[in-house]
C-alpha cells in the first residue's frame, strides 16, 4: 500500500464557476475565460487534441477510468459514416450527484467540451443523454445550448472555423441502465435500453451503427481546462496515474454533505474534514467511495488514497466519487437490502443471473432483515453474489452484489445477530406448536 | 472445419481461412468466424444454452454457456458466452468438461433460471422434449436452495390465435423475440417491462398510453409457429396442440409439406391413427428449420369428418351410392372405354400431386385413353406458359442448371414478376429477407403495391398497371437493369405470369438481355413434379414434347408400347378440354384434385362436368367435382402414401407414409388398378414402382424454340371502373386448410386496396365498404388504401367473401365497376 501523499490545497477547477451570480448564463461563462479554449483548439488540428488529452492523463470520470485520449483515437481517421459525440449524463448511480450539479452551475463547460472533442473526433452532431428525471437539468441545459448556437459556439462554421457541430440534448425515461454506454445507445436511437454486445465497439459501431465515443460530463467537462492550461498543469494535480482535480459528491453522515473538488488521491479523512466531520460527532461505520456499486469500507480506510489504483488496492473502485457516509446508527444489512432492492428494480432483465439473482438476493435480504434469515441464507447470499459477479451480461451484475459481499465481509456479526432473533422465534414457536 | 490430425496436430499446416485452438484439452481448426459453441459441438463437447440459435444473430442473454477462455496466454478475466465469442488463433477454451469454473458459473445460471420457474414439468407440452428440463438434469443442482416466493404472472397469453404465452415458464432467451425481429420481420411480439419482470408481450399485452397505442399496428405472422418449435422451454405452446399429447407418446415420422411449392422439410408426430402435430424439419438446403403456418398447423383436412373412405358408384336412382373397389373400377373402366371409343377422355388430375401420382395420370392418359388431353393447371394458364415452362424450367434441378435457394441467398439481385413470395412460397420469401439482410441482396418486385413482404424483404416497388407486366419488364429502370445485369442476379416468375399475355415472352427477353437467371415458382406442391412427370397436353415424361417422333419412341420404347403406339398431336389444355367438355366434343373426364372455383372460368368447368357423359373423380373429400361424378375412388391425403414432390427448384422432396396401413390408396395405384381393368398396364402400383418406372425413361434434351407471344394493350378502365389486381394470400379458402380455427384467424384481413386518387374518384371512403362487380356478381369489401397505380383495386383472390373468380367470373388485370357503399 502507497503511503497517502501530504494533501494537496483544494483546486477548484471545474467547480471553480459554481458560486458566481448566474454562472450557467452564457455572458458570465464568457467572462470567466468561457470559450478561450475553443478558439485555440480550433486553431489546432484534430490529432493536436487528441494527443494533449493522452498526455494529461484524463481517464473517464463515469467510473471505469479508461483513458479518454485513447478512447478518443479509436474512432476512425476517416469519415466514411458520421461519426457520433455522446454524452453520458444519465448520471443515476446512488449517491453520486456531479454531474447534475456541473450541469446546472457550468453548462457551458460541458458544452465548450463538447465542441471540442467533437472536433478532435470529427464528429458533426454529438447528443447529451440527460437522466429524464432531472428535468430541470434538461431545461437549463438547452437553454444553454440554444445560447451556444446564438453566440455561434454551435452551428454552422463554428468560430469561422469552418467546423459544424449540432448537439441534441436527449431526456432519458428513467432507467439506470440507460447510463452503461450500449444500453444508453440503444434508447437513444429509440429502442429498449438493453446492453449491446460487443464488439462491436461504439467506436467501431455505436449510435446508428457508425462510429461513437460515449464520454461522461465530467470527463468533457475538463477538456476546456485542459486545452487552456495544458498537459503538465492537468498532470499536477492528482496522483500519477490517476491525475487532475475530481468532484466529490458526498453525502450521509456528514456535517456539510455536497460536492467538494479535490484532487485525486484525496483520502476519505481529508474529505471528511472539509465537509465539516462526521454529523453530530457520530462516528463512521461504513462507506462507499464511488456510489452503491462499489464495494463499501470501513473506518480502517480513511486514509485511502481516492484514486482508481489506491481504491482498487484496498478492494473496491473509485466509481463515480460517490461518497456516502454512513455512521454507527445504519444497519448494514438494512443498506445493504435498500441497495439491492435498487438493483432488483433497476435490473433491466436482458441476462438470467442480474435480473433472477437481485430479484432472489432482494427476497433473502427482506426476510433477513424482518427478522427470518438464517446462517444458510448468508452462504447463500454469498453464493448467489458469485454466481452473478462476472456472470451477468453488463456490469450492473458486477455492481449489484459489490454492497453484499462487502457488506458480509466487513459486518457479517450483523448479519448474523439478525438471524439470532429469528432462531430465537422459531423456538417460541417450537414450543406454542408441543401443546 | 474438421478436427486436425491427432496424431500430431503441431506440424499440420493450419488451413486457410481457419485458426487452430484448443478445447479442452483438444487441438482443433476452425473457420475465422466460428462462435466457440459450434466448435465445442464438433469435437463432441455440447455446451449448454439456452438463448443461442445457429440461424438467429448472438444475443449471449441467458448466461447458461459460459466457459473459460485464455486468449494469448492470459485467461479473460470473466467466464465468456460460449455462443457470442468467435474462435481466435492460440485461444484455449475449457468448457464445463474441463473447468470447475466453467462447470460453476453454469450450475449458478441454471439454478438461477428455476428459480422463477413453475416446474411444472408434468402438465407441460414441453416436458420430455424441453431443453430446460434436459438441462437442467444435466447441469443443474437436484435441489433448489430457493425458499421466497416466485414470480407469477396470468396465464396464458394469446400471442395469436394459435400460440399462446406462459410467461412463468419462459426463460426470457429471446428466440421468440429475435425470430421475430430477424427472420419474419414481423413485429408480433417484443420484450415489455424490465427486470425480474420483464416479460415478452404483444402490443395488447403492452402497457401503453393510449398516445402510444397508435404508433403501431397489430399484425400477427405467417411464421409465428417457429416460436413454439425453436422455444427452449414450454412458454409458447399451440392452441391446436396444447395438452393434447406427451412428446414421449408420440412418434415422429419425417415428412414433406404438400401446401405449396417451397419443398419444406418437416416432421409428422403421431399416434393412434392420428397426426397430432407438425414441425418443421431441419434441411439447410431448403427451409433451414422453418415453416409456415400454413405447413405448419393445416393438416386436419385429412382427418376431416366427410372424408371419402369407399368408392362412390352413381346408380340407377341418380344418386352417389358407396360400392365395393371392385364394382367401383369395373363401372369406371367400361365408362371410360365406352367414352374413349365415342368423343374421348380427357384427364385433369390438378396441381397437387406428388411426381409418382401424376406420373401415373400421365401414363394414364396416353395408354389407358390415348390421349394427350392432360393437364395438371388447374388455374389460369396458356400456351405461351407451357412454352416458357418448356423452354425455361423442365429438367432444371439444382444440379443441372436450375436456381436454387443457395442462388437467391447468394444473388445479388432478385425481380419477381407475378409473384408474391410471402403469400405464393414463404420459404422463399424468408430467403429473400435473409439475403436481404445478410448480403445485402435488392430485392424488386414487379407489382401493384408494396406488400409487406417487400417492406421486409428491403425492397422497391416496381409498380404496373394488372394486365401490363409485359411492358413493365421491357421499360425497367435503368437501375434496376443493371441490378439484374450482375452476376448471379435472378428473376423470379409466378405461376401468375400465365394470365398476362407476353409475360413469359418478356421474362426470356429480359433474361437474355440482362444475363440474369429465371426460376419458376408455382404456389401449389405438385406442379413442378407434374411438369417433369408428362401431364400436360405437349409433354410426355422428362419434358420430351409429343410432337417429337424420336423423343415418343423413347417413351414407346420404355412402356412397351408398339411403335407409333403414343398419340403424336398435341393436346388440348385444360380451359380447351372443359371447353371441350361443355360443348359434348368430349365424352368422359378422369379428375384428380381439382376445385372447379380455381379454374379461371368456374362455371365453365360445371357446365364441363355437368355435360359430360361421364366423370371418374379421385378425391379426399367430397366436392363440386364428386358431387358431379359417376363414379368417385378415395385416395389417400399426404401423410397416408409415400411419395415425392419436386419443389420450385426441381429438387426432389421424398417421403415416406407416416400412417400406413389405413387402406387408402394413392391415385398412382388407383390408375393402374382401373388401367388393368382397362387391359393396359401401367406398373405404378406402388409409387416406388411409379418412381422407378419414370427414372428408367432418364433425363431428355430437347430444344424448344418458343413462339414469342406480343404483349395485350392493358385494359383501360371507363368511368366508375378499375383494373383488378388480385392474387391468393396464404392463407385462404383453401381446402387443404379448412378444420383449423385458429389458423384461420390469423388471416390477413379481407379488404380491398386502391390508392387515394383512385378512392377520391370513385367517391370511395377508406374504412369504408366498396363494391366490385361484374355482370357475374359483386363482392363488398373495406377500402384499405395502398400505394397501387391509380385506377386499380386489389382484392384477394379466394379469401373470406372475396372468391374472385368464383363471384365475379374474372381474374387479374379485368376491368370491373368499382362503387363506394354496399351490403356484405
Amino acid at each position: 500500500m502507497t503511503t497517502p501523499r501530504p494533501a494537496d490545497p483544494i483546486t477548484p477547477v471545474l467547480t471553480k464557476r459554481w458560486l458566481s451570480p448566474r454562472s450557467w448564463r452564457l455572458s458570465v461563462y464568457e467572462q470567466l475565460e468561457g470559450y478561450t479554449a475553443l478558439r485555440k483548439a480550433l486553431a489546432g488540428t484534430p490529432e493536436q487534441l487528441v494527443q494533449l488529452v493522452k498526455d494529461s492523463g484524463l481517464r473517464g470520470r463515469g467510473g471505469a477510468g479508461f483513458p479518454t485520449g485513447l478512447k478518443w483515437s479509436f474512432m476512425p481517421p476517416n469519415e466514411d459514416k458520421p461519426h457520433y459525440l455522446v454524452i453520458n449524463a444519465d448520471e443515476g448511480e446512488p449517491g453520486t450527484c456531479k454531474d447534475i450539479p456541473l450541469m446546472m452551475a457550468d453548462p457551458h463547460s460541458l458544452i465548450e467540451g463538447c465542441v471540442i472533442a467533437a472536433y478532435a473526433m470529427r464528429s458533426h452532431h454529438c447528443f447529451i443523454y440527460v437522466r429524464g428525471e432531472a428535468l430541470h437539468c434538461v431545461r437549463r441545459l438547452t437553454s444553454a445550448v440554444r445560447e451556444a448556437y446564438t453566440a455561434g459556439y454551435l452551428g454552422r462554421n463554428i468560430l469561422d472555423s469552418g467546423f459544424d457541430l449540432d448537439i441534441t440534448v436527449h431526456a432519458g425515461a428513467g432507467a439506470y441502465i440507460c447510463g452503461e454506454e450500449t444500453a444508453l445507445l440503444d434508447s437513444l436511437e429509440g429502442r429498449r435500453g438493453q446492453p449491446r454486445l460487443k464488439p462491436p465497439f461504439p467506436a467501431a459501431a455505436g449510435l446508428y451503427a457508425a462510429p461513437t465515443t460515449v464520454n461522461n460530463v465530467e470527463t468533457i467537462a475538463s477538456v476546456p481546462f485542459i486545452v487552456n492550461a495544458g498537459a503538465d498543469w492537468f498532470r499536477s494535480m492528482g496522483r500519477e496515474k490517476s491525475p487532475g482535480p475530481k468532484i466529490f459528491s458526498i453525502s450521509g453522515h456528514v456535517e456539510q454533505p455536497g460536492q467538494y473538488e479535490a484532487p485525486m488521491g484525496t483520502t476519505l479523512r481529508e474529505l471528511l474534514e472539509l465537509a465539516g466531520g462526521m454529523k453530530d460527532g457520530i462516528p463512521l461505520k461504513f462507506w462507499t467511495p464511488g456510489g452503491s456499486s462499489t464495494p463499501m469500507f470501513t473506518a480502517e480506510h480513511l486514509d485511502t488514497p481516492l484514486d482508481f489504483e489506491g481504491a482498487t488496492e484496498a478492494g473496491s473502485m473509485l466509481g463515480t466519487t460517490a461518497v456516502q457516509v454512513f455512521n454507527e446508527t445504519v444497519s448494514v444489512p438494512w443498506a445493504v437490502m435498500k441497495w439491492t432492492q435498487f438493483y432488483e428494480h433497476e435490473s433491466c432483465g436482458k441476462c438470467t443471473p442480474c435480473r433472477e439473482g437481485t430479484y432472489w438476493l432482494a427476497q433473502i435480504l427482506e426476510r433477513m432483515v424482518r427478522g427470518e434469515g438464517t446462517p444458510a441464507d448468508i452462504d447463500t447470499l454469498l453464493d448467489v453474489c458469485d454466481n452473478i459477479f462476472g456472470r451477468s451480461f453488463c456490469a450492473l451484475g458486477d455492481g449489484a452484489v459489490s454492497p453484499i459481499q462487502s457488506g458480509i465481509k466487513y459486518f457479517k456479526d450483523e448479519f448474523l445477530a439478525l438471524c439470532e432473533s429469528n432462531a430465537a422465534h422459531a423456538r417460541e414457536h417450537e414450543l406454542a406448536g408441543a401443546r | 472445419m474438421t478436427i486436425a490430425q491427432t496424431d500430431d496436430p503441431e506440424t499440420v499446416p493450419v488451413p486457410e481461412g481457419h485458426v487452430r485452438l484448443t478445447v479442452d484439452g483438444v487441438t482443433v481448426d476452425a473457420p475465422k468466424g466460428e462462435l466457440i459453441i459450434r466448435t465445442a459441438e464438433r469435437i463432441g463437447v455440447e455446451v449448454p444454452r439456452f438463448c443461442d440459435h445457429p440461424l438467429l444473430d448472438p444475443a449471449a442473454a441467458c448466461r447458461q454457456c459460459l466457459v473459460e477462455v485464455e486468449m494469448g496466454g492470459r485467461p479473460m478475466p470473466k467466464p465468456q458466452p460460449a455462443c457470442a465469442v468467435t474462435v481466435a488463433d492460440g485461444m484455449v477454451v475449457k468448457t464445463q468438461a474441463s473447468s470447475a469454473v466453467a462447470d460453476k458459473a453454469q450450475q449458478g445460471v441454471m439454478e438461477l433460471l428455476l428459480i422463477n420457474h413453475p416446474l411444472d414439468c408434468p402438465i407441460c407440452d414441453k416436458g420430455g422434449e424441453c431443453p430446460l428440463q434436459n438441462q437442467a438434469l444435466k447441469h443443474g443442482r437436484a435441489e433448489s436452495r430457493f425458499v421466497d416466493t416466485k414470480r407469477t404472472f396470468a396465464k396464458p397469453v394469446p400471442i395469436t390465435a394459435q400460440v399462446l404465452l406462459d410467461r412463468e415458464r419462459c426463460v426470457l432467451c429471446q428466440r421468440c423475440t429475435r425470430f421475430a425481429d430477424e427472420i419474419a420481420g414481423d413485429v408480433f411480439i417484443d420484450l415489455l417491462e424490465r427486470g425480474a419482470v420483464q416479460q415478452i408481450g404483444t402490443h395488447e399485452t403492452a402497457d401503453l398510453d393510449e398516445t402510444d397505442a397508435v404508433i403501431g399496428q397489430p399484425h400477427g405472422s405467417y411464421f409465428s409457429g417457429n416460436i413454439i418449435q425453436i422455444c427452449p422451454v414450454g412458454a409458447l405452446t399451440s392452441a391446436a396442440y396444447r395438452f393434447r399429447s406427451r412428446p414421449f407418446d408420440l412418434v415422429s415420422t419425417p415428412s414433406m409439406c404438400e401446401h405449396c411449392a417451397s419443398g419444406c422439410a418437416q416432421r409428422s408426430d403421431w399416434r393412434r391413427g392420428h397426426v397430432t402435430r407438425r414441425l418443421a424439419g431441419n434441411d439447410p438446403a431448403v427451409n433451414e428449420e422453418w415453416n409456415c403456418d400454413k405447413g405448419r398447423f393445416a393438416f386436419r383436412y385429412a382427418t376431416a369428418e366427410d372424408r371419402l373412405r369407399k368408392p362412390l358408384v352413381r346408380g340407377a336412382d341418380n344418386e352417389l351410392h358407396e360400392a365395393s373397389w371392385t364394382d367401383a373400377l369395373r363401372a369406371a373402366a367400361a365408362g371410360l372405354a365406352k367414352a374413349r371409343g365415342e368423343r374421348g377422355v380427357a384427364v385433369l388430375p390438378g396441381g397437387r400431386l406428388t411426381v409418382e401420382d401424376a406420373y401415373a395420370y400421365a401414363k394414364f392418359a396416353r395408354l389407358a385413353l390415348h390421349t394427350n388431353d392432360v393437364d395438371f393447371r388447374a388455374r389460369v394458364h396458356s400456351a405461351e406458359e407451357l412454352d416458357f415452362l418448356t423452354d425455361s424450367v423442365v429438367g432444371r434441378t439444382p444440379e443441372h442448371g436450375g436456381v436454387s435457394y443457395a442462388d437467391i441467398e447468394s444473388a445479388p439481385a432478385v425481380l419477381s414478376v407475378a409473384f408474391e413470395p410471402e403469400e405464393e412460397s414463404p420459404i422463399v420469401f424468408l430467403r429473400l429477407r435473409k439475403a436481404a439482410r445478410k448480403r445485402g441482396l435488392r430485392y424488386f418486385h414487379l407489382g401493384q403495391w408494396t406488400t409487406p413482404a417487400v417492406d421486409k424483404a428491403f425492397g422497391a416497388l416496381v409498380p404496373v398497371v394488372p394486365g401490363d407486366e409485359a411492358r413493365g419488364l421491357r421499360e425497367l429502370d435503368e437501375k434496376v437493369r443493371d441490378a439484374l445485369g450482375r452476376p448471379g442476379a435472378l428473376i423470379l416468375v409466378g405461376e401468375r405470369a400465365a394470365g398476362v399475355a407476353g409475360l413469359p415472352t418478356a421474362v426470356r427477353a429480359l433474361s437474355s438481355w440482362t444475363g440474369a437467371r429465371v426460376a419458376w415458382i408455382p404456389r401449389r406442391a405438385g406442379e413442378r413434379g407434374a411438369l417433369e412427370a408428362g401431364a400436360t397436353p405437349t409433354l410426355l415424361p422428362g419434358g420430351r414434347p409429343v410432337t417429337d417422333a424420336a423423343a415418343r419412341a423413347e417413351v414407346e420404347r420404355a412402356w412397351g408400347v408398339a411403335p407409333g403406339g403414343l398419340p403424336g398431336t398435341p393436346g388440348r389444355d385444360t380451359g380447351e378440354i372443359l371447353a371441350a367438355a361443355a360443348d359434348s366434343r368430349l365424352s368422359a373426364l378422369v379428375v384428380g384434385g381439382v376445385d372447379p372455383f380455381d379454374l379461371p372460368d368456374p362455371e365453365l368447368a360445371l357446365t364441363a362436368l355437368t355435360t359430360v357423359d361421364f366423370v371418374v373423380s379421385l378425391e379426399l373429400r367430397p366436392s363440386e367435382v364428386t358431387r358431379r361424378a359417376d363414379v368417385v375412388l378415395p385416395v389417400a391425403p399426404v401423410q397416408e402414401k409415400t411419395g415425392a414432390y419436386l419443389d420450385w427448384e426441381g429438387r426432389r422432396r421424398e417421403f415416406e407414409s407416416t400412417l400406413s396401413g389405413t387402406g387408402a390408396l394413392p391415385d398412382c395405384r388407383v390408375l393402374d388398378t382401373l388401367a388393368v381393368e382397362m387391359d393396359v398396364d401401367l406398373f405404378t402400383q406402388t409409387s416406388g414402382a411409379a418412381a422407378g418406372d419414370l427414372a428408367r425413361l432418364g433425363r431428355h434434351s430437347c430444344t424448344n424454340e418458343p413462339v414469342p407471344v406480343s404483349a395485350g394493350e392493358a385494359a383501360r378502365p371507363g368511368v366508375g371502373e378499375a383494373v383488378l389486381a388480385t392474387w391468393r394470400t396464404l392463407l385462404d379458402n383453401g381446402s387443404l386448410q379448412e378444420g383449423e380455427p385458429h389458423l384461420a384467424a390469423t388471416a390477413k384481413p379481407v379488404v380491398a386496396r386502391l390508392s387515394v386518387a383512385t378512392a377520391t374518384g370513385l367517391g370511395v371512403q377508406f374504412g369504408e365498404p366498396l363494391t366490385v362487380s361484374t355482370a357475374r356478381g359483386s363482392i363488398v369489401l373495406p377500402a384499405v388504401q395502398a400505394d397501387l397505380p391509380d385506377g386499380v383495386v386489389w382484392l384477394p383472390e379466394n379469401s373470406g367473401r372475396s372468391a374472385v373468380r368464383r363471384v365475379l367470373g374474372v381474374g387479374h388485370g379485368a376491368v370491373v365497376s368499382v362503387s363506394a357503399g354496399g351490403e356484405h
